[in-house]
């Protein structure tokens, strides 16, 4: 018997945009074929077990930008879909305080007055001017951007409504936004706030996975980025997945072959087929052809125009645009499979602090100076984490009374100056331990196991370019309609038949199912043609 | 001060474990509305590990005696008879119109020993009913200590305290010992998840309280209030008294009251027509059946989220995802705009990430996939967003009824 290969659309690569793209294809009633190169689904969205009884997930951790859209749409609740509540966020500080936020708005009140009545009070003010920002600029992310490059009535109606939309919020919000979206979240703390702990906490989520300090211009964006997510309708809020993030692909895949779409693993492209300047399938590394009218690449924009078809089929500007696109990844990853939970001196044998993110990142000043090293191509001695202790949500990951903690850390430039991720991949991960050590005593006597993931392990093992979490920067000329490039922003390539889905599309990377979805729109909208 | 309100004998640990001293009053007790700050938290710990409800304030029925089971066919909806020893069966009780009086789980320890539980007293209606019978009616509400404990990991964790647990199936009861005291251990609860039901005498109630949380501690174990309860029964599509029906004995009408076919438990009246079992309100029954008088279906709701959100965002708002159960009623109209019934128990589910509610609506209107629109303030204004209906329960893992 010999396999079919014949399809109406095979995407390539499994992680979740793919997986998304690929489910909304076959729900649409296209034979569909998922490729994913590893030997098993989800990109940079696993879980896996590293030590026995221990989950790890190995890259991303944690769940907040997945539409409703691709929830919904896809019945993602009937497999499994399961955001679990993180109900706190601890901040523990340099001189042995902290700050313990949790789901009693009074209670944060009271809890950010022992730090500063100025920021309990600022408090309300600030979430209350973000959430109308978010709300102006949720609208534009949750559409395709208009090509303003183009003069067809189509396109010239999204850009009529992109104007109509800027215009409609009142003149704060639309400062504030700009505010955001060009300055540094520094500067904008600084309008309401004074504690270094409730500025370093918040000024945290301008950083994530960029190359930028608290005090750059651009971290506002990403903060704006990282705050425009959701759990179960709280803005901002992220949630743990039930199985960590390759819980999410599981469900994703599950969907996706409910459909009807097939999923083939260990099968890396090596190329797609074009002719004519029209894409008629893909080659397998191993060789095996697969022919379809319709390839839709999930990988990251350098590998979707660079190496998987040939560079004289793409007009020359985009091919530099896409050489220069920013990579850079600055994030690794640190997982401990833990013998008992940490212990933090000022509360004593509690353990409530850990039902949600733990972030080590107690001022503005500690995220900038880690920034220093980062900006000359070495790694922080004092390094920013982003911690979460999963199995106390979600028991499952860790074996009865132990623990897996995922920390995500910064800065760690993919490019080390005079040395190589090889030979420094065991002193990040001393230097993340020893950080750890200084916040909780005794921590690496619970050490049973550690993963250390550096940008050049997560390019070598997700294939995300320079080991790019976002699968590109999310820097203001590579958002939007620039997003991968000025012309190329509607998920389709200049070759027919040819298109994109992955994270360095709009609007960009975390587990967010956009591109996926989006780009199935188009696909789906083109074959109608 | 005196408390002048019951605490029960798991009061002196659970309250140690309040972080926010939040109770309500329940037959006579204090319960707790939540102990952690979030409610939520509570919620998940039933969803994905394993938590610990105060049942004591249930109210408690044995009936003893040589006519035990003959007393308590001609009284319970479900036929009794089939309920063996050693099993427990979900029960209804209704007046002679057939309107339901009550719900409850009545649990068979003996052929001549059964005990039954439910959220209200019931004493008179039952003893009143015992003359003529060689049946004992006993209240037992103070002298049973009842916790359940539910979740993924309950299993495991009393398996530890009592390895016989394993065998036990869904509605099974099992008499043993857990850290040597006596306790009956049934397979019941009100989260539709695995769990468990266990009652002990009052002096066994901290010992085995404190065995539950040293074993659950390294599995996130965690006790809930009324307020994830109400969370996890919604999902699970159990009817709630006062909330979902009123008593037929206490209703000041009949709009108040409905038949157990009209709240969705029908599946109980199975066998009615065999003449050899004749309870109260089955004549009734028999002809609501047969003549088709049923004045309202019992459906579950799920809202169209899109529409939910479109509507908030074009008004300006941000749509909120309220996992607190709505204290009132909604009312539902069909695609004429003509009234189609009411929902009760509506709340944000996080297992369908979406609004659910049980309702009522009019049994033409009960198929699944129907469309009702469900009136929503906005604004200061009503509008109406649209629910499909979709089966009961909206929460049902393999989990809860697997043997593994």
């Amino acid at each position: 018997m010999s396999e079919t290969h014949q399809y109406d659309a095979i995407v390539v690569g499994g992680g979740h945009n793919g997986l998304t793209n690929g489910a909304y294809l076959a729900k649409s009633g296209l034979k569909t074929l998922i490729l994913e190169r590893r030997s098993f689904v989800g990109g940079a969205a696993i879980t896996e077990e590293l030590h026995p009884g221990f989950s790890f997930t190995t890259f991303s951790y944690g769940l907040s930008l997945l539409r409703n859209e691709v929830i919904h749409e896809l019945e993602l609740t009937k497999h499994g879909f399961m955001p679990i509540v993180m109900p706190t966020t601890f901040a523990p500080m340099e001189n042995g305080d902290y700050l313990l936020l949790g789901p009693d708005h009074d209670q944060n009140i009271k809890e950010i007055m022992r730090h500063s009545p100025k920021d309990a009070d600022a408090m309300d003010r600030y979430d209350y001017d973000l959430q109308r920002v978010l709300q102006y600029v949720k609208p534009i992310f949750d559409r395709k951007p208009p090509n303003i490059f183009s003069k067809n009535p189509e396109d010239l109606a999204d850009v009529r409504w992109l104007l109509n939309h800027l215009g409609k919020a009142d003149k704060k919000v639309i400062h504030d936004t700009v505010r955001l979206l060009t300055g540094s979240i520094a500067d904008f703390l600084d309008d309401y706030f004074e504690s270094d702990i409730v500025k370093g906490l918040m000024a945290s989520s301008g950083i994530t996975g960029t190359k930028l300090g608290p005090m750059s211009q651009g971290s506002g964006l990403v903060y704006l980025y990282m705050t425009i997510g959701e759990h179960d309708g709280a803005l901002g809020s992220w949630s743990f997945h039930k199985g960590g993030n390759g819980g999410v692909t599981q469900v994703l895949a599950r969907a996706a072959q409910a459909y009807g779409a097939e999923i083939r693993l260990d099968s890396a492209v090596d190329h797609v087929t074009v002719i004519d300047g029209r894409a008629s399938g893909v080659v397998l590394a191993d060789g095996t052809e697969f022919t379809a009218p319709v390839v839709v690449s999930a990988l990251d924009p350098r590998r979707t125009f660079l190496e998987l078809v040939p560079r004289r089929e793409l007009p020359s500007d985009l091919v530099e645009t896409i050489e220069r696109f920013r990579f850079q990844g600055s994030a690794s990853k640190v997982n401990f499979a833990l013998d008992g939970a940490p212990r933090y001196p000022a509360l004593g044998d509690r353990t409530d602090q850990y039902n949600g993110f733990i972030n080590i990142g107690p001022s503005i000043e500690y995220l900038e100076r880690a920034f220093d090293a980062g900006k000359y191509g070495w790694y922080s001695d004092r390094p920013y984490l982003d911690t979460c202790i999963q199995s106390f949500v979600d028991p499952d990951m860790a074996p009865p009374g132990k623990h897996v903690m995922s920390c995500f850390t910064m800065y760690t430039p993919y490019e080390l100056k005079g040395s190589t991720w090889d030979a420094e991949r065991e002193n990040l991960g001393d230097t993340v331990q020893r950080t750890l050590e200084s916040f909780f005593p005794g921590f690496s006597d619970l050490v049973l196991h550690r993963e250390v993931v550096t940008p050049l392990d997560i390019e070598q093992m997700t294939g995300l370019s320079e080991g790019n979490i976002y699968a590109g920067e999310l820097l203001a000329p590579q958002m939007y309609f620039f997003r991968p490039a000025p012309g190329w922003s509607d998920y389709r390539t200049p070759i027919q038949g040819y298109y994109q889905c992955g994270s360095g599309t709009h609007p960009g990377g975390c587990v967010i199912g956009s591109p996926g979805r989006f780009a199935s729109q188009q696909v789906i909208a083109d074959s109608k043609l | 001060m005196v408390l002048k309100v019951l605490t029960t004998p798991f009061h002196a640990r659970l309250s140690e474990l309040s972080e926010t001293g939040l109770y309500m009053h329940w037959a006579g007790y204090l319960t707790a509305s939540r102990y952690d700050l979030s409610a939520k938290h509570e919620y998940f710990g039933v969803r994905t590990a394993a938590a610990i409800y105060d049942l004591t304030p249930m109210y408690k029925y044995w009936f003893r005696g040589r006519h035990a089971q003959r007393f308590l066919e001609g009284i319970l909806a479900r036929d009794v008879r089939t309920l063996k020893v050693g099993r427990a069966q979900y029960q209804v009780w209704c007046d002679d119109d057939g309107y339901v009086l009550e719900d409850g789980v009545l649990f068979r320890y003996a052929p001549d020993e059964f005990l039954l539980t439910c959220a209200e007293p019931n004493l008179g209606h039952f003893a009143q009913l015992a003359r003529g019978f060689d049946v004992e009616v006993i209240d037992a509400q103070s002298q049973i200590a009842s916790l359940a404990l539910q979740g993924p990991r309950s299993k495991v964790i009393l398996e530890q305290l009592s390895p016989e647990v394993a065998d036990l199936a869904y509605f099974g009861i099992l008499q043993t010992k857990l850290a040597g005291h006596p306790v009956t251990v049934s397979r019941t609860g009100f989260t539709g998840d695995l769990g468990y039901e266990l009652m002990m005498s009052n002096d066994s109630a901290l010992p085995v309280l404190d065995a539950l949380l040293e074993v659950g501690g390294p599995h996130q174990i965690r006790p809930f209030g009324d307020e994830a309860l109400s969370m996890t029964r919604i999902e699970a599509g159990l009817p709630l008294i006062h909330v979902d029906f009123e008593s037929a004995r206490f209703a000041f009408n009949d709009h108040q009251r409905f038949t157990p076919n009209e709240l969705g438990l029908g599946w109980l009246l199975k066998g009615i027509e065999d003449p050899s079992r004749p309870f109260i309100g089955r004549r009734a029954l028999l002809r609501e059946q047969s003549e088709g008088l049923s004045r309202w279906a019992t459906v579950g709701l799920v809202l169209d989220w899109k529409a939910y959100f479109d509507l908030h965002e074009s008004n300006g708002l941000i749509p909120t995802m309220d996992e607190q159960v709505a204290a009132w009623e909604t009312m539902l109209y069909d695609s004429d705009h003509a009234r189609a019934g009411w929902a009760t128990s509506l709340m944000y589910s996080p297992m369908r990430q979406a609004y659910i509610a049980i309702a009522k609506v009019r049994p033409e209107l009960s198929a699944i996939g129907t469309i009702v629109q469900v009136e929503h303030t906005v604004n200061h204004e009503y509008y109406m967003v649209p629910a499909e209906v979709v089966p009961l329960p909206f929460f049902n893992p393999p989990r809860k009824v697997s043997m593994t």
